[in-house]
């Protein structure tokens, strides 16, 4: 298992309240309340019906894997990690998101494995959503 | 109004360097552009249209002013490495609504000697997307690939057959990078880049270029020569869908019916067909999702030789593709069209000539698989196709 890096991502005005959550350890989503879509990723209008009415609520941070790669030799920040598992995780409320699947050996990840969220600090005021398997 | 027969594409040049180190990306553009206009029977002062991606400086603008043209029509349209394939259909229909008669479209670049490319501005889904390690293409084709075999049980090896009928075309082409032919074992035992893609399954990395010469039907007829006719042309952009995305299929599930309508022709009409290949499995999905076979049945149908030309079910990159011959300026959007062209005129490799086609499909996929690319599809034939 290897220790991946903790690159901050980029604020800015379109995402600032999102990961400004994250450091509370809350994985934030929209909702539109006109027609019930769950956005991803942060906007302000609902990409369903175009309205701007959205609002926001704190998700499960449960999930399960839509799909992976375990990538072999990273680079830049991911450049002494090792091998690594970059995913699509099927949250619970809809969306697909793209993440790090961790604490784990990279050959177990499946497709269909239920997930959790995990937080990692960047130390600039927010953290990493990553998802860890779910013990059984 | 329709482009079918509405004109045709009379000039092809792709540049012969896989490696050239001592041009710029604007010698390669200029050197392309009048190699496909030679070829068409035209001179740069004819050009009255240019189309070009947007990694030419200030594209449109760039260009015509280092070729010192005064274009009344120009496009550039960015769709990665299917441009192109826009470019062209976008000149059939300027040239169908008279705004221009000789349109030029060219492509270089000089991934593989040191020119890194261009840098887009950053969009609202990069701080989702940039954090996490997903360093280049390969990574995010490798998504598509592990939920294409999740769903259908599409194997490895079936990947590696796109490649090695790809290597058996490209020994006959003296310019192809990877010229030798490779097996299914040597694909599987390649080093693995990101699960389950092998650096085998992966394209070249190659500098150069390539140019297509768009004319009207007036013109076409005075150049006296084998053109291609522009049949029909889709375009279409898959992306995330709100984070729903569908890794299984492409954008070609929406371009191929458009084509096909606009040409009036259906798959068993497709004599040979240039798919884009920056992966094993963008073929593989390309193929299904243009109707070639059921979906999730691409893996049966690449295996036992389906692509080798020219007897196979669907000869496809005959100048040994992306994966093999050349993917300049890691786009391989004007090979695709310009081996097509090199089919319907009999120019292909004897070796791998399709007997007597009449029409050619090409397909360009640009962007990733793994997130948001441009689909295009275009069909050209014979002067009476």
């Amino acid at each position: 298992m290897s220790t991946l890096p903790t690159p901050a991502p980029t604020v800015t005005q379109a995402n600032a309240a999102f990961w400004a959550a994250t450091a509370e350890g809350r994985f934030q989503l929209q909702r539109c309340n006109e027609c019930d879509t769950v956005l991803w990723f942060p906007r302000r209008h609902c990409p369903s019906c175009w309205t701007d009415n959205v609002s926001t609520f704190d998700a499960s941070g449960k999930g399960v894997v839509y799909s992976f790669t375990v990538i072999r030799k990273g680079a830049m920040a991911y450049k002494e990690s090792g091998p690594f598992v970059i995913a699509y995780v099927e949250l619970a409320e809809g969306p697909r998101v793209m993440t790090n699947i961790v604490d784990c050996d990279v050959e177990t990840v499946k497709v269909g494995m239920p997930v959790e969220v995990v937080w990692h600090d960047t130390g600039q005021g927010n953290a990493l959503y990553r998802f860890r398997p779910v013990a059984n | 109004m329709s482009i079918r027969g509405a004109a045709y594409i009379a000039g092809i040049y792709e540049h012969p360097g896989r490696d050239l180190p001592d041009l710029t990306v604007w010698d390669i553009h200029i050197d392309v552009a009048l190699g496909a206009l030679a070829d068409a029977g035209l001179g740069m002062e004819d050009v009255d249209a240019l189309f070009c991606d947007g990694t030419a400086g200030f594209g449109v603008l760039t260009l015509a002013d280092y070729f010192n043209i005064s274009p009344s029509y120009v496009d550039s349209t960015e769709t990665g490495g299917s441009s192109y394939l826009a470019h062209v259909g976008h000149a059939a229909a300027a040239i169908a609504a008279g705004k221009c008669n000789v349109a030029l479209v060219t492509l270089a670049g000089k991934p593989k000697s040191g020119w890194q490319g261009p840098s887009f501005t950053p969009g609202p889904e990069s701080a989702f997307e940039q954090v996490w390690g997903m360093m280049g293409a390969p990574h995010s084709y490798a998504l598509a690939a592990q939920r294409h075999m999740y769903e259908f049980g599409t194997t490895s090896a079936q990947l590696a057959e796109i490649k090695v009928a790809a290597s058996i075309h490209a020994q006959y082409n003296p310019n192809a990078l990877l010229q030798k032919v490779v097996t299914v074992d040597e694909v599987l035992n390649s080093p693995m880049v990101a699960d389950p893609l092998h650096r085998l399954d992966c394209c070249v990395v190659t500098d150069g270029g390539g140019a297509l010469v768009i004319v009207s039907p007036e013109i076409a007829k005075k150049l006296g020569k084998t053109n291609a006719k522009i049949l029909g042309h889709g375009e279409a952009v898959k992306h995330t869908n709100n984070g729903r995305i569908d890794l299984t299929h492409t954008g070609a599930v929406w371009s191929g019916p458009k084509a096909f309508a606009e040409a009036g022709v259906t798959v068993k009409d497709i004599n040979y067909a240039s798919i884009y290949d920056s992966f094993t499995i963008t073929v593989l999905q390309t193929i299904e999702d243009l109707g070639f076979c059921e979906k999730g049945k691409g893996g049966a149908f690449v295996a036992d030789g389906g692509l080798v030309a020219p007897f196979g079910k669907l000869p496809f990159n005959t100048d040994g593709g992306g994966l093999c011959n050349n993917h300049p300026s890691n786009r391989g959007g004007i090979t695709k069209v310009i081996e097509a062209v090199r089919q319907l005129r009999g120019e292909a490799h004897p070796a791998v000539q399709v007997p007597n086609p009449q029409i050619a499909l090409a397909h360009g996929t640009g962007g990733s698989l793994g997130s948001r690319h441009g689909s295009v599809t275009l069909i050209l034939g014979q002067e009476d196709a």
